[in-house]
């Protein structure tokens, strides 16, 4: 724990990158690059330099990770799927697939077959993501740093990338949808002539943009804020415990235990209140309300 | 903070694991659901029939025990009311045999009384013959005055 309490934040705060330095630049040691290259960022700024082509490999690699986890355990349950006395593997996995399915039959009427796999997948990953929170802070960290990884931040759901990545792909899906049930006419009415309206021809061209307005950000809004609330609550909470770790090593237990109790709560809480928004927006994608 | 391409990247594993999921995930654990609740449902009704049977089969049995209880009571009926009739019959047929005897017993008493009454008859009309002979000192012809001891006979 090197450095003063911003720097350590700072440290815990910082994705490993590998990503493209264009030629010229001059790297935190000093070198100066020929060509553009690809290469592990060494400091934030090198990270931030990096722009657009760049990857947080810790966070896709813990991602991927758990996401196969979290399949291959459902995998495995689902090849040995019994209708007689079922397993404790399957019992669990039974236990999870009725609570998705529930709650997808609860709010969407329609007939899809990706919904419920979708609302699952979402559930368990984004929980599984979630729960590396409850790892101490320092404990991956510390091991990647001795393997020789610079930064490590081991919550996928803490980097803004990872759950717009996701929301990005639920917004997709929304138009999508969108498009298939109501058909481009009926997806562009909805834009355009709710909320307000009127019989009179004229006022309602003229009320056109006013609701395309109205309805455009509503929409946008969707996955901006499916993506920022996952990100902000566990973001937070992270941060909570990297200052909590900041304090002297006995202390740390009498804020550290109580957080990571309250914290199981918000770990599943975000992850259900994700499935859920996805559902009640893809089945309002469904629904010709108008 | 930066926005890069690890937004695309999970993007696409997060497509893929959908596809996983929704490919050779949820189909066999759902089917394995339904699967079990359309045993327990099965099995249910095939409890609830058995019940069903098991009555059915109480109530049979009942009707065809009251059946076989009626059945022995008009059996035993039958064989009291045989047993009087013989009974009754046995006792007409002794009473008839009784009588029959007492008839035959009088009828030969009768005979006895009226053979010992002639015996006696002739016995008297000898003693009387013997008494008037010895009344007479003669001796009394009994072919000649043997109309005249009839006579007598007759009035004992």
């Amino acid at each position: 724990m090197a450095g003063s309490a911003s720097e350590y934040i700072q440290h815990h705060l910082q994705n490993l990158t590998y990503g493209k330095l264009p030629a010229g630049y001059e790297r935190a040691d000093g070198t100066v690059i020929e060509d553009t290259t690809w290469t592990l960022a060494h400091t934030a700024q090198e990270a931030s330099d990096m722009g657009f082509w760049a990857v947080h490999v810790d966070s896709l690699g813990w991602a991927v990770g758990l996401g196969v986890l979290f399949l291959f355990l459902f995998r495995m349950a689902a090849k040995r799927a019994t209708s007689d006395q079922p397993g404790g593997l399957q019992n669990f996995v039974e236990v999870m697939v009725e609570f998705v399915d529930n709650s997808v039959k609860e709010t969407f009427h329609g007939k899809n077959k990706v919904i419920a796999p979708l609302a699952l997948t979402i559930f368990c990953w984004i929980f599984l993501m979630n729960l590396m929170d409850l790892v101490p802070v320092d404990f991956l960290p510390q091991l990647f740093h001795l393997a020789g990884a610079d930064y490590m931040k081991v919550v996928p759901t803490t980097d803004v990338n990872v759950t717009l990545g996701m929301s990005l792909s639920v917004f997709f899906l929304i138009i999508f949808y969108s498009l298939k049930v109501k058909g481009v006419g009926g997806f562009l009415g909805e834009l355009t002539l709710h909320p307000f309206s009127s019989d009179n021809l004229v006022l309602k061209i003229l009320l056109v943009p006013v609701n395309f307005l109205l309805e455009g950000v509503s929409l946008i809004a969707k996955p901006i804020s499916l993506a920022l609330r996952l990100f902000g609550n566990l973001y937070a909470g992270e941060l909570i415990f990297i200052l909590i770790a900041l304090l002297p090593l006995w202390a740390q237990w009498t804020l550290s235990v109580p957080w990571a109790i309250f914290h199981i709560l918000v770990i599943t809480l975000q992850a259900f209140i994700f499935m859920m928004l996805t559902i009640v927006y893809l089945s309002m994608a469904h629904e010709d309300s108008h | 903070m930066n926005i890069n391409l690890t937004m695309i990247g999970q993007a696409i594993a997060f497509f893929i694991f959908v596809v996983f999921c929704m490919k050779y995930v949820w189909p066999p654990i759902m089917a394995a659901l339904q699967e079990r609740q359309k045993k327990i449902a099965d099995g249910l009704a095939a409890s609830d029939r058995a019940a069903r049977d098991l009555e059915l089969a109480q109530e049979k049995s009942a009707q065809e025990l009251r059946e076989a209880k009626q059945q022995a009571a008009g059996l035993i009926e039958q064989a009291n009311k045989r047993a009087a009739q013989i009974v009754e019959a046995s006792k007409d047929d002794a009473r008839k045999e009784g009588e029959k005897l007492i008839e035959q017993a009088r009828a030969e008493i009768e005979q006895e009384r009226n053979q010992a009454r002639d015996a006696l008859r002739a016995e008297i009309a000898a003693i009387a013959v013997a008494g008037a002979e010895k009344i007479l000192e003669t001796s009394v012809d009994a072919s000649k005055h043997n109309e005249m001891l009839e006579k007598l006979a007759a009035e004992l």
